[in-house]
This record gives structure tokens, C-alpha cells and sequence, in this order.
């Protein structure tokens, strides 16, 4: 199963060497710095756009997504290993720097707060060498089988250990536990923001610096072919398990701000919907690059807090969307903005905005009157009774009268029609775009 | 001793039933390699259609048509969904799989809401068959118990004994011979899927009205049917049998006799500390069976995997 696995060149997703993320790896050590100097920037600057508190709370859950899925794509963008239980390394890296914030108030030891992460992190990194001692020997289902198992174990047990994981109701703390640090005490929610930033910037950096070790390196050889990486002289499960107590590591610093910035850890940071979510959001952004699951936390997190406030049926959207990517941009998100790379280096990927406006515009609204129908249905069938009235698009119309199903089903169709109709152009244009020379 | 028996019986429903699941998922796997998360969603499926079936027309009628949808359900999902995303690999396979279990757990909560549904154990199977010792066993556990036993009986047939059955076993080893002799592979594989569907369809037929059918029962048993295949063996069916029946027995007993931890500690000469309020290792005594019959499985799962990765009746690491 792992031979069939890594052997098949088409197997896998990550290994066509036309992708610049191969080309880049290929390349020398340097690193360049601009992209790294812009976010660090942008993330000084985003709380003085985006000023009030639920904004705020939205970016910090989603710079601690971000880290997580990194983390996560440690192993299955990097090392090929799929786990179904990785919530598991950040919460309880979590949950052990919770237990470090309440020892800290009971017995007043002087901790600075900016550190715990730190804790939460080796925490998690110890937990990782224990589980990847036994985990790591092999990729594919197994690992995925081990990792699945574990996870619903120490799950389960969360309710049973009360000692430590507090049962049903979790445990929580007080980051303000006194000790201010250089003045700071962490009672805003602004300077909880720029702890989180630092450890993001600071984790980020230290990934792509690990993608580009010697082990980091390794891990991609091993996924693409551990035989091949064997005869060289590397053990394949060595590399394996360095690339999982890494990945352990940074969940758990993941978890460590989490504690602080939430202040509670319950059962729901270990179980198997937090480790699927993770899954999503890092197969959303794009497994194949690093900069992939930053975009797909990002993405998800927007869809997870604004698109729920509008509509209940969010996570069904969700859902499709997850499946359209897998099946037709299994490069995720990170993907289909790279595949645009050769055209912009040809210069042509200006001739591609007509067909483009052309072509997605009418598909959105085609989907965007699918929606319109779903919902109808949805609150058709599920109204309270008499309670006819639906608001939808900033429209409010009955939702038991003809007239709206009409509307949204001809939207529907036109829409998808027309897209139906200029697609060939568009896939033109496309192929156009990407050959060198001739034309314009 | 009465008690044995009447746990016996209880724990042969329960590790029936998670046969019927986990024999299609294992035939699936052993065919594509690839392990079917949303196994779990097609037999909450079956619940679902049988429910609204027997509204319409009777249990009987949504015995036997609700599998039928399921059937049809997973062989679109292989044509139109799985045999897409092969060509990208099999972890991309199995993550399609489970955002598939993601979207049909919400879609059934679109249809049929967030609710238990009052689907109930149809009335001429409704009465106690016999009596161990005042502890009554109903009929309708006999009824699954036979269900169970006869698509055994059927399978094991079908899969050893007829020509269908030969060109299925030929073309999980040899695909590409069996395609040169003239068979379609990719129908073969597409009726396998759907067969195994089916069952997990039949399964949530029959279980539906003793275990409760709500949106979450996917989830309740999504991973133990993985746990019972991978300590039977990938691949291997009567793995699945031998796994499916020790889980059945080993959590039904661990529910019913409350064996506290500390009588354990206590009995290999470990005394219970006397301040137990503060002692680190408080769950540890306070712990019983009951508690941790859920998680035996598990347990018990990463020990075969740790000490015999390739299951008890699997002929190779997977």
C-alpha cells in the first residue's frame, strides 16, 4: 500500500516538477527576505484597519489557524504523512500551558506570559516523540490509522482524567495572573493581538527555515520515494519522526497562544472535528506550497466566522466547496493562484481578463442563485410554521409565494448557462496565455 | 452465568452489525487501497431512506428498497467522484472521502433536520422472543442477528464460489490480466463499491431503529468501524468477522460488570492512597469499566498496531 503510494509518479500531488514549488526548492539556500518583511508589516498594520474587538478576535483565531495548519503541512505537505488526530498535539499543548498559567497564580512564580507558548510547544513536541516513536515507521494508511486511533484515545480520555483535561467543562485560566510584562499585563485584547503575531511571525519563519534543512529536504525525499531515499543512506523513519516532533512542536505553540487568547481548553480542541477541520483548511489552501495553508486558514476562518453569521447552512457550503477543490484543484487554493505564474512570466496573462470576467462572473451568480435556492428550501422546509417572511440578499420576500423561485431558479440557470457557454473561450484564451511566443 | 449468555447474545448483535459495516469497507479497500470515510455516512443513509420509506410503504418495503438507493448512492459517488480523483493519488482519495462524510452529515441535517427521527422497530417483530434468567431478549435482536449471519453466508458464496465472485477476487489481484481477458474492470469495481454501500446501507436499516436515528450516528461509529478493520487485517474478511465480534463482546462486558480500577490496584498489592482529593493520580482509581468500554477499542488497536502491524488475520503491512 505505502510502495504503491509513493512509487506512482502520478500519485502524487506534489511532485510534478513543472510546479514552482519544486523549481524553488531546487534552488539555493537564500532566502528572500521581502514577502517575510511585507506580512510582518501588514500584521503591525491590520489592527489599525480593522479596529473594532470582533475583528480583532477573528484575526487572532485566525493567526493561531495559521500557525496550526502550517504545522499540520509539515507532515502532509511536506512529509506525506496524513493524520486524522493532530488537534490532539494542540491541545494538549494548550491544556498544558493552561495548567502552567493557573500554577503560576496560585503559587506566584515569576513566568513572563509572552514564554508560555514556548512550554506549550515542547509539551507538545514530548508528546509527538512518545506518539511518532511507534507512529512514523510507515506513511500512507497506517500512519493515518495510528494517528486517528490516538486522537480518539486521548479524546476520550479527556472526559475520563479529570485531573488534568477538567472533564466536560475543560479548565480554564487568567493570563492577567499578575506579573506585568515590561508594563504589559494582557488585559486588551490589542496586546494579545501582537503576542499572537510575534509567535506567529517568529513560528513561520522557523518552519520555512526547517522546510529548508537537511531533514526538511529529506522529508520530501522520503514522501516521494523512501526506497530511493533509503539506498541513499537516510532512514526513512528517522526523517519521518524528526518531521513529526517538529510539527508537534509548533502545535503546540499553536495551542499555548490558544489558551491565552481564549482562556478555556474543553474536549472540543482534542476531537476528531477539530483535527478535520485542520485537514480542510490546510487541503483548502494548498498542500503543495508553504504559503498554502496560510491562505486556506485565512479563507476558512472569513468563511467559518462571517458566512456563519448569515446563514446556517455555512458548513454545507463549506463542505461542497472542500469537495469541488479535491476534485478539481487538488493543488487547493495556493494552487490555482500558482498555476497563473507561467503567464505572468510570458506577459499574457493580461489577455486573460476579459475571458475571465466573462466566463466567472455569470458562474458566481449562477452560484450565488443555487444558494438563494438552497436556502429557500431550507427555510421552507424547516420555517417555523407562519413564518413565511425570508430575508436574502438584503431582500425580504415570502418565501411560500411563486414569484422568488422563479427569480432564483431562472438566475440560477441563466447564470450557469452563459458561464456554460463562454467556458471553451475562456479555456482557450487559457491555453493561449500559456504558450510562449506567436500571437500577441 | 445467565448473565454470560445474555451478555454473549447482546455482544454478538453489536459485533454483527459492525461486520455488516466493516465487511464492505474492507472489500473496498482491498480492492481501490483506499479506505472510505464516508463507509460510516452511507449506513446512517440507510437509516435515513428506511425511515422515510416505512412513513410511506412499511419496514419491510424499506428493508429492502433503502439499500437499494444506498447501493446506487455509492456507485455514482465511485463513478463520478472516487475514479476522478484516483488519478491525483490516495491521500487526496481519502480526503475526498471525508469531506464527503462532512457534506452528507450536513445534508442529512438539511433533509431531515438536527433531530432523532421516530423510526421504530416495526410491530411484528416487537415482542419478547425468549427469557435467560428474567433478562428478556427481544425478537428484533434475533431478526438482526439472522440478517447478519445470512449476508455472511451470502458473500462468503458469492465471493468464493461463483464466477462473479472469481472475476472480483482476480481483479482486486490482477487488474490489468483481468481487463485483457475482456472484463470491464472499472464496472467490477463500481459494483463493488455500490455492494459495499449497500451493506452498510442494510446495516443502518436494521440498526436505525435500536440505535437511535440522528445525524451524529455516522459519527458514533465512523472510527470504530476503522478500528475493527485495521485490527482484523486490511483487506481481509474473515479479519473483519474475528475483529468485529471481539470489539462486540469486549465493550458489551466491559459495560455491564463495573470493575473499578482501584479493586485491580488493590488486588496486585497497590494500596489506595489515603488523601485522594489531591493525589495526581486520582482518575486512575476512581476509574471503572463501564467508563472505558468506549475506548477499548482503541487501546486495543494501537497495541495490534504497535506489536502486529498488519492486524490479526492481515497478510501484509499495509
Amino acid at each position: 500500500m505505502t510502495d504503491e503510494m509513493t512509487k506512482d509518479p502520478k500519485g502524487q500531488i506534489t511532485t510534478d516538477p513543472s510546479k514552482p514549488a519544486q523549481r524553488m526548492r531546487a534552488g539555493s539556500m537564500t532566502i528572500t527576505l521581502g514577502p517575510w518583511i511585507i506580512a510582518g508589516i501588514a500584521l503591525m498594520l491590520m489592527p489599525f484597519i480593522f479596529t473594532s474587538n470582533s475583528a480583532l478576535t477573528i484575526m487572532n483565531q485566525m493567526w493561531i489557524t495559521v500557525i496550526f495548519a502550517l504545522a499540520y503541512n509539515m507532515l502532509l505537505g511536506q512529509g506525506g504523512m496524513l493524520s486524522f488526530g493532530h488537534a490532539v498535539y494542540m491541545g494538549l499543548g494548550g491544556f498544558f500551558c493552561m495548567h502552567i498559567m493557573n500554577y503560576v497564580e496560585d503559587y506566584g512564580v515569576a513566568f513572563p506570559l509572552p514564554l508560555l507558548p514556548l512550554f506549550g510547544g515542547l509539551f507538545g513536541m514530548g508528546f509527538a516523540m512518545l506518539i511518532g516513536s511507534f507512529s512514523t515507521s510507515g506513511a500512507g494508511t497506517r500512519f493515518a490509522m495510528i494517528s486517528l486511533g490516538v486522537g480518539e484515545l486521548i479524546a476520550a480520555c479527556s472526559v475520563i482524567i479529570v485531573a488534568f483535561f477538567g472533564g466536560e467543562e475543560g479548565i480554564s485560566g487568567d493570563r492577567t495572573y499578575g506579573l506585568p510584562f515590561f508594563g504589559v499585563e494582557f488585559l486588551k485584547q490589542i496586546e494579545v493581538y501582537y503576542l499572537i503575531s510575534f509567535w506567529l511571525m517568529l513560528s513561520a519563519a522557523l518552519m520555512y527555515l526547517f522546510s529548508r534543512t537537511p531533514v526538511g529536504r529529506m522529508a520530501n525525499a522520503v514522501r516521494d520515494n523512501p526506497e530511493r531515499a533509503q539506498f541513499l543512506g537516510y532512514s526513512a523513519r528517522w526523517v519521518r519522526f524528526y518531521s513529526f516532533c517538529a510539527s508537534g512542536f509548533f502545535c503546540g505553540i499553536a495551542g499555548g497562544l490558544f489558551a491565552i487568547s481564549y482562556e478555556i481548553l474543553t474536549e472540543e480542541n482534542l476531537n476528531a472535528a477539530s483535527s478535520g477541520v485542520i485537514l480542510l483548511v490546510t487541503f483548502l489552501g494548498g498542500v503543495g506550497f508553504f504559503f498554502g495553508p496560510i491562505i486556506g486558514a485565512i479563507a476558512f476562518t472569513l468563511l467559518q466566522t462571517v458566512l456563519s453569521l448569515q446563514t446556517e447552512l455555512w458548513s454545507i457550503y463549506a463542505g461542497a466547496l472542500f469537495l469541488a477543490t479535491v476534485m478539481f484543484f487538488p493543488g487547493g487554493l495556493a494552487g490555482l493562484l500558482m498555476m497563473h505564474v507561467p503567464a505572468i512570466k510570458l506577459g499574457k496573462a493580461s489577455g486573460l481578463i476579459m475571458p475571465y470576467i466573462k466566463t466567472l462572473i455569470p458562474a458566481a451568480i449562477g452560484v450565488l442563485g443555487l444558494c438563494a435556492l438552497i436556502e429557500m428550501t431550507f427555510h421552507y422546509r424547516h420555517g417555523a410554521t407562519g413564518d413565511h417572511e425570508m430575508t436574502l440578499f438584503w431582500t425580504t420576500f415570502d418565501s411560500h409565494s411563486i414569484l422568488p423561485w422563479l427569480v432564483a431558479g431562472l438566475i440560477t440557470v441563466v447564470g450557469i448557462g452563459i458561464a456554460k457557454v463562454t467556458a471553451p473561450s475562456m479555456k482557450e484564451a487559457w491555453d493561449e496565455a500559456n504558450t510562449a511566443g506567436g500571437g500577441s | 452465568m445467565e448473565l454470560i449468555l445474555v451478555n454473549l447474545i447482546d455482544g454478538l448483535v453489536t459485533g454483527l452489525l459492525l461486520f455488516m459495516l466493516s465487511a464492505g469497507l474492507t472489500l473496498i479497500f482491498s480492492m481501490m487501497g483506499v479506505l472510505n470515510f464516508a463507509h460510516a455516512s452511507f449506513y446512517m443513509l440507510g437509516a435515513y431512506f428506511a425511515y422515510s420509506i416505512s412513513l410511506a410503504v412499511g419496514f419491510w418495503m424499506g428493508l429492502l428498497i433503502a439499500p437499494l438507493i444506498v447501493g446506487l448512492l455509492g456507485a455514482g459517488v465511485e463513478r463520478y467522484g472516487l475514479r476522478r480523483v484516483h488519478q491525483y493519488g490516495h491521500v487526496p482519495e481519502l480526503i475526498f472521502t471525508f469531506g464527503l462524510a462532512l457534506l452528507i452529515e450536513e445534508l442529512v441535517q438539511f433533509i431531515w433536520g438536527k433531530n432523532q427521527m421516530p423510526y421504530d422497530v416495526p410491530d411484528v417483530l416487537n415482542f419478547t422472543a425468549f427469557a435467560i434468567a428474567g433478562n428478556s431478549i427481544p425478537a428484533y435482536k434475533i431478526f438482526m442477528i439472522f440478517i447478519s449471519v445470512s449476508i455472511f453466508i451470502g458473500l462468503l458464496y458469492i465471493l468464493t464460489k461463483t464466477r462473479v465472485g472469481m472475476i472480483i477476487q482476480a481483479a482486486l489481484s490482477y487488474p490489468r490480466t483481468v481487463e485483457a481477458l475482456g472484463h470491464n474492470v472499472p464496472l467490477i469495481f463500481m459494483g463493488v463499491f455500490g455492494v459495499g454501500t449497500a451493506l452498510a446501507g442494510v446495516a443502518g436499516v436494521i440498526a436505525g431503529p435500536v440505535l437511535g436515528t440522528f445525524p451524529g450516528m455516522a459519527f458514533v461509529l465512523g472510527s470504530i468501524v476503522f478500528v475493527t478493520i485495521v485490527i482484523g487485517g486490511l483487506g481481509s474478511l474473515w479479519g473483519a468477522l474475528v475483529a468485529s465480534l471481539l470489539i462486540g463482546w469486549i465493550t458489551t462486558f466491559a459495560k455491564s460488570y463495573n470493575i473499578a480500577m482501584s479493586d485491580i490496584l488493590n488486588g496486585i498489592g497497590i494500596s489506595t492512597p489515603e488523601n485522594m482529593s489531591e493525589h495526581p493520580l486520582r482518575d486512575l482509581w476512581t476509574v471503572t469499566s463501564p467508563q472505558i468500554a468506549d475506548i477499548l477499542p482503541y487501546i486495543l488497536m494501537v497495541l495490534i498496531l504497535i506489536f502486529r502491524p498488519a492486524g490479526l488475520f492481515g497478510k501484509r503491512e499495509s
